[in-house]
């Protein structure tokens, strides 16, 4: 695999260890990472074909950060895999599941509660690539 | 008749039917004005004739307040405030003939509230139920009043518990990482992530020990001992104290106070006050910046501490904020910056503790100004913080 044939992926949040570590892991499985330290610069790389799928911390800058940033991604292309990740529903006792379905309003693919692990990150990452793969 | 805001149920126990008869009637259109509270409240009546026949009422219609005559064809009055549920919560008027004061004494075991002695007239049980709804409400309202407290601390410690997560979730990561030899065999490669991890697990002990400073604070179980502090001195120290992160932040920190400017006051939270304004100042500026303390008698026994950066400054909805615990001001300039979210709020308890308040101003992008008033501590050492002048009672909540 030559480097641009490689899958770019955005990876937003506002921790720089966090930021740090899923892009040291992402790497190492052989993508291609675009890296965006809040909300505001993320917004600013939403563009047609400047990534093929994103990893976004749900609190940033804005308690709904992430949720802003899918929204906006599905906008400009439905196909591109959102992963939003969040530990919110267990710190908070906030719950998005009770008042409806999540995905159908914040409109992103997988979210991951509970503190991220890589593994599992990767494994929905491969996923949902492969997903697109398949309807394109 | 005022229009009443809430009923209150009460169930009437009795077995002589002209007395169930009665009481309904008394309290028929009686309505009674809580002005504290701000509503009328009327009454609705449920009767029972015998023990058990109260028990099922008490169970099926919750009654908020039970008038309970001793003498029941199938038990005693006693029998069942025994008997009955604890939850939900309603008070108890014993109805008991004249001059049965083991009874009196009996049931106030059990938890009646009151009593009223047979026979009386219906103005007699009106004053007396209009006497429990009052203390029906003012109980409420205790129960409210400490399900908040609860609340607020079930708050305080889930965003406790998150802000120490991150750190460690960091901290873990890169354990992995490194264990995982992601970066080669090569131990210098590894480096950033072991200055990073240091420095994670050292806001983490800056989080702890602020957060015991406020606890002491909060709990009044500091002992607290006053002395004339010299500001001018204490001043520098502190500004000796962020020199480092001054200096590696491209910041010029001043301190200007006059001499002989004394405080009476605990040197340590002297101490606190000026080294969280500067380290503030120092952290949330930018290169270039600069940071000033000055210190400056307003009366013989107070004094104004201004602490003015020409940092990045505080939108007002930044600002609206600042003294949450936990805060950080999240921004494109603030990413950076590291802290316990703590300081303010442990700024202003001290503050309060000298009677005098913290106030901000703020400008995004050209800097900020806070202004803390202090004034003498009165009296000798005290064990529990306690405000001068008693103007400001220990705080609660």
């Amino acid at each position: 695999m030559t480097n641009s044939e490689k899958i770019k992926v955005l990876v937003a949040e506002d921790d720089p260890d966090m930021l740090e570590q899923i892009k040291l892991y992402l790497e190492a499985e052989g993508y291609d990472i675009v890296t965006a330290a809040g909300q505001k610069e993320a917004e600013g790389l939403i563009k047609p074909g400047a990534f093929q799928a994103a990893v976004l911390d749900l609190m940033m800058e804005n308690q709904d950060s992430g949720f802003v940033l899918s929204y906006r991604i599905k906008k400009m292309d439905p196909k591109v895999p959102v992963i939003i990740v969040t530990s919110v529903t267990r710190d908070t006792g906030h719950s998005f599941d009770k008042a409806q379905d999540p995905k159908s309003w914040i409109k992103a693919d997988v979210i991951i509660h509970k503190e991220l692990r890589f593994e599992q990150l990767k494994a929905a990452l491969k996923r949902l690539l492969g997903a697109g793969e398949a309807h394109a | 008749m005022p229009e009443a805001d809430r009923r209150l149920k009460v169930l009437i126990v009795d077995d002589e039917p002209g007395m169930r008869a009665g009481a309904e009637r008394a309290l028929e259109g009686f309505s009674v004005r809580l002005d504290e509270f701000g509503e009328t409240v009327a009454f609705s009546v449920i009767p029972a004739a015998t023990g058990g026949e109260a028990l099922e009422a008490i169970r099926a219609a919750a009654p908020d307040l039970v008038l309970l005559d001793y003498k029941l064809p199938d038990m005693t009055g006693i029998d069942v405030l025994a008997a009955a549920p604890e939850r939900p919560a309603f008070l108890t008027i014993m109805i008991t003939a004249f001059a049965s004061l083991d009874v009196a004494v009996a049931a106030t075991k059990r938890g009646a509230f009151d009593f009223l002695a047979k026979p009386f007239t219906p103005e007699e049980l009106r004053a007396t139920v209009a006497k429990a709804a009052r203390s029906v409400y003012l109980q409420r309202k205790a129960g409210a009043l400490e399900e908040e407290k609860r609340q607020l601390r079930f708050n305080f410690v889930t965003v406790l518990a998150h802000e120490l997560k991150a750190p460690l979730a960091a901290v873990e990561g890169y354990m992995h990482l490194m264990r995982e030899r992601i970066k080669g065999p090569e131990l210098a490669a590894y480096d950033q992530m072991i200055e990073r991890s240091v420095v994670r697990i050292a806001g983490m002990r800056k989080l702890v020990m602020d957060l015991l400073d406020l606890t002491r604070l909060e709990s009044g179980r500091k002992a607290r001992a006053f002395e004339p502090v010299d500001l001018r001195r204490a001043a520098s120290l502190a500004a000796d104290a962020v020199a480092a992160a001054a200096e590696k932040g491209g910041v010029k920190v001043e301190v200007r106070a006059e001499p002989g400017l004394v405080l009476r006051a605990d040197p340590g939270e002297v101490d606190m006050v000026l080294s969280n304004l500067l380290t503030n100042a120092v952290k949330y500026n930018r290169r270039g910046g600069s940071a000033a303390l000055e210190l400056t008698r307003t009366s013989p026994s107070s004094v104004l501490v201004r602490c003015s950066d020409t940092g990045i400054g505080m939108t007002p909805e930044e600002q609206a904020k600042l003294f949450g615990e936990f805060v950080r001001i999240k921004n494109e300039h603030t990413r950076a910056v590291d802290g316990s979210g703590l300081g303010l709020s442990i700024l202003r308890r001290i503050a309060r503790l000298y009677g005098g308040d913290v106030k901000v101003s703020s400008e995004y992008g050209k800097g900020t100004v806070f202004e803390v008033t202090l004034n003498d501590a009165a009296g000798g050492n005290s064990p529990a913080p306690e405000a001068p002048e008693g103007q400001h009672g220990r705080h609660h909540g």
